[in-house]
């Protein structure tokens, strides 16, 4: 085929000598340059095999003499952004940790710190919403206003760096309700009872003559621990009985175990774990997913709309349209 | 292998080195035209980063500013954010449609006149005959052996190419930072690694482009002149050369002797030795010509000289120039460019134009956009309500500091209140404060009754200073059960 060239007539240019059906393609020549720059990208290919890594052999690759490597250049970022962290973490544990409020940038780092801690130390039993996974699971919900141990950032910590029922460890927060029905203090009937009478404090159950029963066996049972009207004591983790969260559920059946058997949730325990930084920052940012406790008050914004509603009436009444 | 030779033809290489081409000088209406382009699209480049513009104490002073670290386009009083980013993509559409309404009517005025490759290679050009001198003297150079002059001609030519190729270099980081600062900074070693690079890299092309490979930028590398092969028509202006008038060749004394026989090209070759990209327009319309006008110029001059009338070479549409071979009449030019088609590629560039501009009038500059959490989605309060958590992104696009108000309505018994600050017991409204220009992230609850379900319900934000809500998020407030 390849003896058909010819010169094209109109252009001057030598054809291939490929015809199909009277096409023909011209050999129309490239630019020198064009040439130069085929060249100009082998010879840059070959620097590049001999600075980097290239070739791939059986167990890794042909290093390149400038030693480069993708996890060296993470490691290098990341060490880099530990050196950046570095002055936050020593300023987070400088002080007491209720100084925080007082650096909102501050506050601002430990949460997001905390939030990033979380997902790897906490997540397994908390969630990965920190909601306790589900209602009743014997995990709390880390989002809700109710606290077993307290629900400031100084609480907060100490849970977190003594951790709950920890056998080995005398300072831990402690404390073991009795198994009133395993041990035989109470009778099924009287549990039955007791079961109404918490059902009912809690907006359960209507009053009944079970309830009634139960509200004699709490008073000489229950009430030195979880107080006399049953709103608990944080001083030794006994839980608020006339909410509307419960850690374990508020079904009969629920409760009916909890006091035949009793409960013992155990929380590790992770200042010997995590360095206090990160306890600090976990601290945060569990207060602040919505029910940490001992907050400021909302000052400037509270004070602007209350100026605005006593000074504006037009904007008074924009108030009105915007609640109703 | 660089070399073939077919039987009985001539050697044919594989591949084809550039052949020179030394435009000669030319004086005449378009030359003057493209003085005038070149001038105002220089001016427009190298000036433009320099103007200042007050924006107040929180936005930077620059009229025009791209600033990537910041994510923010300024030109004089519009500032485009990144979601705003739609605008500089309806620039390019119009840039685009413009292309093609130019390309219809006007043939390749792009090509010629406006594009950055032409107007650096005409200045490098111009550069080029002030050193070495015109077109011959050029020639003769070339040639001529190595010697101290022909160093010392080729050095400053160089020379004089780098420094301004380094100045568009230097130029166009300019609009990626605040000017003088930049100036300063670069000067000093103080800048960016990446603006010398840019800067680097821009002169290399500048340099290479415009002072080698010229022409064969357009001829080979610019996808452009086959576009534009196929946006234009018969009703397009090209610049052509009249055969039916110009043919057969000869000299003056020729045709003197035979009138008959020759028309008015006397073959002079003037067309030829000023044309920037080397072609013989004279062979018709091909894609090295970039239309710029140079050799009509070249030829009006030589027709005066002779005293035949003007527009042997001319800007002629394909229609007429049938129409004018067969001695018909042709239209006016203007009725040439006012067609349907570039009436219908004006319309949609004006109204894409106008669109923008309305919209940009009425754009907010103070937007709100809420999240909400979605594990949990709700969260058992111990008093009996539910709560909502939300993550509120409030976007003050002044560059001013403001003061906003958040309320939310449409929700019965609701309490609003933000992260790092106490429950309070009903509040539907409140007010935090947003740095100029830029995005404060708040953290927002809300807390209802426990009954209702599923229920929609509005959250929106105002300036403080102002009455309006300038904008509202439709959310839903989430509840157990369903």
């Amino acid at each position: 085929m390849a003896d058909n060239q010819r010169i094209d007539e109109p252009t001057g240019t030598q054809t291939v000598g490929h015809e199909w059906d009277g096409i023909e393609e011209l050999d129309t020549p490239m630019p020198r340059w064009w040439l130069w720059t085929l060249y100009a990208t082998i010879i840059w290919g070959i620097v590049y095999v001999i600075l980097y890594p290239a070739w791939p052999m059986v167990n890794s690759a042909t290093e390149g003499v400038l030693g480069w490597s993708s996890r060296g250049d993470l490691q290098q970022e990341l060490d880099a952004r530990d050196k950046e962290l570095e002055p936050i973490r020593q300023a987070l544990v400088a002080g007491d940790i209720n100084t925080l409020y007082e650096k909102p940038e501050l506050m601002q780092a430990a949460i997001e710190g905390g939030r990033s801690a979380f997902k790897v130390h906490c997540v397994q039993c908390h969630g990965t919403g920190a909601d306790g996974i589900r209602p009743g699971s014997g995990y709390p919900n880390l989002n809700d206003d109710e606290w077993l141990w307290g629900g400031d950032l100084e609480a907060i910590e100490y849970t977190l760096v003594h951790g709950i029922r920890n056998p080995d460890h005398s300072e831990t927060r402690f404390s073991q309700m009795p198994a009133f029905g395993r041990d035989g203090i109470l009778s099924s009937a009287e549990i039955s009872d007791l079961v109404s009478h918490i059902r009912v404090i809690s907006g359960e159950e209507e009053q009944s003559a079970s309830a009634t029963r139960g509200a004699a066996l709490y008073e000489s049972n229950c009430a030195v621990c979880h107080g006399a009207d049953g709103t608990g004591d944080r001083t030794q983790g006994a839980p608020n009985l006339t909410d509307a969260i419960s850690l374990y559920g508020i079904g009969r059946t629920s409760l009916t175990n909890t006091i035949t058997n009793s409960r013992y949730g155990v929380m590790p325990r992770w200042g010997h774990r995590l360095d206090p930084a990160t306890v600090r920052m976990l601290a945060a940012y569990v207060h602040s997913l919505g029910g940490g406790e001992a907050l400021p008050a909302a000052t400037n914004a509270d004070e602007a709309v209350a100026e605005e509603a006593a000074g504006d009436q037009a904007v008074g009444e924009g108030g009105k349209d915007v609640q109703s | 292998m660089s070399s073939l030779k077919p039987a009985g033809g001539p050697e044919i290489q594989l591949y084809e080195s550039r052949k020179e081409v030394f435009p000669k000088a030319v004086d005449g209406f378009y030359r003057r035209l493209k003085w005038g382009i070149m001038a105002i699209t220089l001016a427009i480049y190298y000036i433009t980063p320099w103007i200042r513009w007050d924006r107040g104490p929180h936005a930077p002073d620059q009229a025009v500013l791209v600033d990537l670290a910041n994510r923010r386009f300024y030109m004089f009083n519009i500032e485009i954010w990144p979601h705003e980013f739609y605008y500089v993509a309806g620039l390019l559409v119009m840039a685009g449609i413009g292309l093609f309404l130019v390309t219809s009517a006007v043939g390749r005025a792009w090509c010629g006149y406006a594009c950055p490759q032409t107007v650096w290679t005409d200045l490098f050009q111009h550069v080029e005959r002030f050193v070495d001198g015109d077109r011959n003297a050029q020639f003769r150079l070339k040639d001529a052996p190595w010697g101290p002059q022909k160093i010392f001609k080729r050095l400053s030519k160089w020379a004089i190419w780098l420094f301004i190729a380094f100045w568009t270099g230097g130029a166009w980081i300019m609009y990626f930072a605040d000017a003088p600062t930049l100036t300063v900074d670069f000067w000093t070693g103080q800048a960016a690694m990446v603006a010398y690079a840019t800067v680097g890299i821009l002169t290399a092309i500048t340099f290479i482009f415009g002072g080698f490979m010229r022409e064969q930028v357009c001829v080979y590398m610019c996808p452009w002149p086959r576009i534009q092969t196929a946006m234009m028509d018969e009703k397009s202006l090209l610049v052509t050369y009249k055969d039916w008038r110009g043919e057969e060749r000869g000299s003056v004394k020729k045709a003197k002797a035979n009138p008959d026989i020759y028309g008015d090209c006397v073959d002079c070759n003037q067309c030829v030795a000023v044309c920037p990209t080397g072609i013989d327009i004279r062979e018709g319309p091909q894609i090295g010509c970039i239309t710029c006008a140079l050799c009509i110029d070249a030829c009006d001059k030589v027709m005066g000289q002779v005293g035949r009338p003007r527009g042997l070479i001319d800007y002629i549409t394909a229609d007429d120039a049938e129409a004018e071979a067969k001695g018909a009449e042709t239209p006016p030019t203007w009725k040439t460019l006012l067609r349907p088609r570039t009436l219908v590629y004006f319309g949609v560039w004006a109204a894409i134009g106008l669109a923008m501009l309305f919209t940009l009038g009425n754009r907010t500059r103070l937007d709100i956009a809420v999240q909400h959490d979605r594990n949990p989605v709700y969260v058992q309060l111990a008093g009996g309500e539910i709560r909502n958590s939300y993550t509120a992104k409030i976007r003050n696009m002044e560059s001013r500091p403001r003061e906003v108000e958040i309320a939310i309505s449409g929700l019965e018994g609701a309490t609003l209140w933000a992260g790092g600050t106490a429950r309070p017991d009903t509040q539907t409204k409140l007010t935090t404060k947003v740095a100029a220009d830029s995005v404060a992230k708040v953290r927002l609850f809300v807390a209802g009754p426990r009954e209702g379900g599923k229920q929609a319900y509005k959250m929106s934000v105002r300036g403080t200073d102002e009455d309006a809500v300038t904008d509202i998020e439709e959310l839903f407030f989430e509840r157990p059960g369903e």
